[in-house]
C-alpha cells in the first residue's frame, strides 16, 4: 500500500490505529484511516490485533491480593 | 460540657473511621493491583501512603460511588511525587527506536506457532497476569503509568494528564511510544521466558 494510490501509507495508518480505536483522531484523520483500511488487508489485521491487545490488557486488570497483605492493609486502615 | 464536647468529637471521629473503612475495604484489591503494576517493589507501602492521604482528605470525597477512582487518583499522585523525588532526568524513548516495530507483523514473519490457526490470539493467551506485569515493569515508569491507567484501569487521557501533572500532548506521545515499546517487550519476553515452548505441539 503506497501513497501513489492517494492513500496514507501503512506506517501512518498503523501509527494512528490505537488513537483511532480511542476515537481520539480528528475527523479528517479518521476518514483517512477508514479509507486506508478499506483497501489494506494487512492494516485491517493490525487493527484487529490492536483491538485484541486492548481487550487483553483490560481483562487482566485485577491481580490477586494475597491474604497476608490484605490483613495488613485492613489493620492499617483500622489503626488510622 | 467540655467532657460532652470531647465525647461527641470522639464519636464523630469513630463514625468517620467506620465510614472510611466501609468504603475503602472493597477497593483494596484494585488499589493493590494498580500499585503492583506501577512499581516493582514497595506496592504495599505505596497503598498505605495513599490510604493515609485519603483518610486525611476524606472530607473531599463527594461521591461514595466514585471511591475507587478517588483512591486510585490519590495513589497515582503519591507515585508521581515519589517518582519525581527519585529521578532527576526523564528517560524518553525516541520515536525511531520504536516506530518501525510491529508485533502483528513480527508474529506473521517469524511464525513462532506454525500449527496455530489463530497465531496472534494464541500468542496473547500465552501471557499470564504475572507475565504481563513483568513486561510492563520493563518499560520506563513514564511510559508504564499512562498505559496502565488507560488500558487497564480505564482512565481517560485528560484524567491521566491531570493525575501525572503533564500536558495532554505529552500523555498522548507517551501512550504511543509506550504501546510500541510494550509490544517490543512482549516479543522479547516471550522469547526469553520460552513462553511459547510446547504450545504448538500437535
Amino acid at each position: 500500500m503506497t501513497e501513489t494510490q492517494g492513500l496514507i501509507p501503512c506506517s501512518e495508518a498503523v501509527r494512528k490505529l490505537w488513537d483511532y480505536l480511542d476515537n481520539a483522531v480528528p475527523p479528517e484523520d479518521q476518514e483517512k484511516v477508514d479509507k486506508h483500511l478499506s483497501f489494506c488487508r494487512t492494516c485491517c489485521g493490525e487493527l484487529e490485533f490492536a483491538k485484541e491487545l486492548r481487550a487483553f490488557l483490560a481483562s487482566g486488570s485485577a491481580l490477586e491480593l494475597p491474604v497476608d497483605v490484605k490483613a495488613r492493609l485492613e489493620r492499617f486502615v483500622q489503626e488510622l | 460540657m467540655a467532657r460532652a464536647t470531647g465525647m461527641s468529637e470522639l464519636v464523630t471521629a469513630e463514625r468517620t473511621k467506620d465510614a472510611f473503612r466501609r468504603l475503602v475495604d472493597p477497593e483494596l484489591p484494585g488499589l493493590y493491583s494498580l500499585a503492583r503494576r506501577l512499581v516493582r517493589d514497595g506496592a504495599e507501602d505505596l497503598v498505605q501512603e495513599a490510604l493515609l492521604q485519603a483518610y486525611r482528605a476524606f472530607g473531599t470525597l463527594r461521591d461514595e460511588a466514585a471511591t475507587g477512582r478517588w483512591l486510585k487518583t490519590i495513589l497515582v499522585n503519591v507515585f508521581r511525587d515519589d517518582l519525581r523525588k527519585r529521578t532527576r532526568s526523564v528517560e524518553e524513548i525516541s520515536v525511531e527506536e520504536v516506530e518501525g516495530f510491529s508485533l502483528y507483523r513480527t508474529l506473521i514473519e517469524v511464525d513462532p506457532l506454525p500449527y496455530s490457526d489463530t497465531l496472534h490470539h494464541d500468542f496473547l493467551t500465552a501471557f499470564g497476569k504475572d507475565d504481563v506485569r513483568e513486561v510492563l515493569l520493563r518499560l520506563p515508569e513514564i511510559y508504564r503509568a499512562p498505559l496502565v491507567l488507560k488500558y487497564m484501569d480505564g482512565f481517560v487521557t485528560k484524567e491521566i494528564a491531570r493525575m501525572l501533572d503533564v500536558p495532554l500532548g505529552t500523555v498522548l506521545a507517551r501512550l504511543h511510544r509506550g504501546r510500541k515499546r510494550f509490544e517490543q517487550e512482549m516479543w522479547a519476553y516471550a522469547e526469553e521466558a520460552s513462553l511459547l515452548a510446547g504450545r504448538d505441539d500437535r
